[in-house]
């Protein structure tokens, strides 16, 4: 790991500050990602600005209709938080998903969506659900905010607060794990919300989380997984590698996204 | 060089270091408490495996400047020099839950987190989907997962948590 300063700001204006005047400074949270790169000296910051000390920045709440969940939550909080289960119990069990347990008592929301890995499982939960990612600039819509692999739609001096999920019908996420790394070979987060239905696929695209609109069309109409017979889902355009290749991934989101479907529908 | 102040296994130290100072680097090297392994070096295999105020952590992948302000505890700090084992690593003994003992300190933290969260009473489902972020080489985790579920209920009877 090359050499860097550390700064601990107790608030969020002052971890803007901080980004604003030292370039290429980087936030960290968990350091459950970035850590690992440094080490790899794949990612170099001078400096490293440290929101895990920023007082309520980890809170979880409703608001009116939507669940509130702050940006250095972490996934083990997300994943037994009573008030993530009663609201939203697809995410909990997603959030209870993610790495082992040593890697949930310190791997954040912000920190997963700030970073935007291909294979993540929160960015399919955000786009699926249609959450709004908060930061301290504006609001950003999940559609905006992801843009492609390792891309989204934050500035360098932009950090994410929180992020408003609003509550869906029904809701279920399954993932398919690659047996060695056990990151989402392909995930599927099926949202079934008031207005209509998504569906959300993570692990297998060439340029990250994206969402299958014939499934969600057919879906809006009856929400069964029967309706989706007959509905492939193209090869082209996903990641194909030792894992699988493009046309397995296709195959598995159109049994995952079933699975899914089912999941949901078995919560009632 | 940054000033950092934290407890590690009861004991208030301060020491100056380098940000890039790993958690486990520490406590190894500065501390020379070298129960805590490294294995992997990329947080998937929990030699490393130390609790972070209460919580169990890959002290590979935490700096040691994030723990300033926090309580540690190491392997070393479950049981007093020359007095009995903490019922965990009894169960271990007990149990033959080790061959080469690499991976052991990290199992160890891992299966007393296990229960601080999940209880006295672990089946075997429960503790093999718990260690999914520790590996051993060597046991086939069998005896692994009978040390844990027997340490599990002995720390219900015991002072040491």
């Amino acid at each position: 790991m090359y050499e860097f300063k550390y700064h601990r700001p107790g608030t969020v204006r002052q971890a803007a500050n901080l980004l604003v005047k030292n370039e290429d400074a980087k936030v960290i949270a968990g350091g459950h990602t970035l850590i690992p790169v440094m080490k790899q000296r794949l990612a170099s910051p001078p400096h490293l600005v440290d929101l895990s000390h920023i007082e309520g920045l980890d809170t979880i709440e409703m608001k009116g209709r939507s669940l509130v969940i702050g940006a250095t939550a972490k996934h083990a909080d997300v994943a037994t938080s009573a008030v993530v289960g009663e609201a939203i119990p697809a995410l909990a069990s997603l959030a209870g998903g993610i790495g082992d347990p040593a890697v949930r008592h310190k791997g954040t929301i912000g920190g997963s969506l700030a970073n935007n890995d291909p294979t993540a499982d929160y960015p399919a939960a955000v786009l699926a659900l249609g959450a709004t990612i908060v930061t301290n600039k504006r609001r950003l819509k999940a559609e905006e905010y992801f843009q492609g692999l390792f891309t989204t739609a934050l500035e360098a001096d932009e950090i994410i607060t929180k992020v408003m999920f609003p509550l869906p019908k029904k809701a279920a996420y399954i993932k398919f794990r690659n047996q060695a790394s056990r990151y989402a070979l392909v995930g599927v987060f099926v949202a079934r919300r008031p207005s209509d239905v998504r569906v959300a696929v993570t692990g297998a695209g060439s340029e990250g989380v994206f969402r299958v609109t014939a499934f969600e069309e057919a879906l809006k109409k009856r929400f069964s997984s029967k309706v989706l017979d007959g509905i492939d889902v193209p090869a082209e355009g996903l990641n194909s590698d030792i894992h699988g290749s493009a046309e397995y991934r296709a195959h598995l989101i159109g049994v995952l996204t079933r699975r899914a479907v089912d999941a949901a529908n078995a919560k009632e | 060089m940054a000033k950092i102040s934290l407890i590690v296994n009861g004991n208030p130290v301060t020491a100056n270091v380098d940000p890039r100072t790993l958690l486990v680097q520490f406590l190894r090297e500065n501390l020379h408490l070298t129960g805590t392994h490294v294995g992997c070096d990329t947080s998937q295999c929990g030699a490393c495996v130390v609790h972070l105020d209460g919580k169990a952590v890959k002290s590979c992948t935490t700096l040691a400047v994030m723990a300033d302000g926090h309580e540690v505890r190491t392997i070393e700090g479950l049981a007093a020099d020359g007095a009995p084992l903490h019922p965990m690593q009894e169960a271990f003994r007990e149990h033959h839950g080790l061959q080469c003992g690499f991976c052991t300190p990290g199992m160890i933290m891992t299966a007393i987190d296990i229960v601080h969260r999940k209880g006295h009473e672990l089946d075997d489902h429960t503790i093999r989907e718990e260690l999914e972020g520790n590996l051993c080489r060597c046991t086939g985790y069998q005896n692994i997962v009978a040390s844990i579920a027997a340490g599990a209920k002995a720390m219900a009877k015991s002072d040491l948590a």
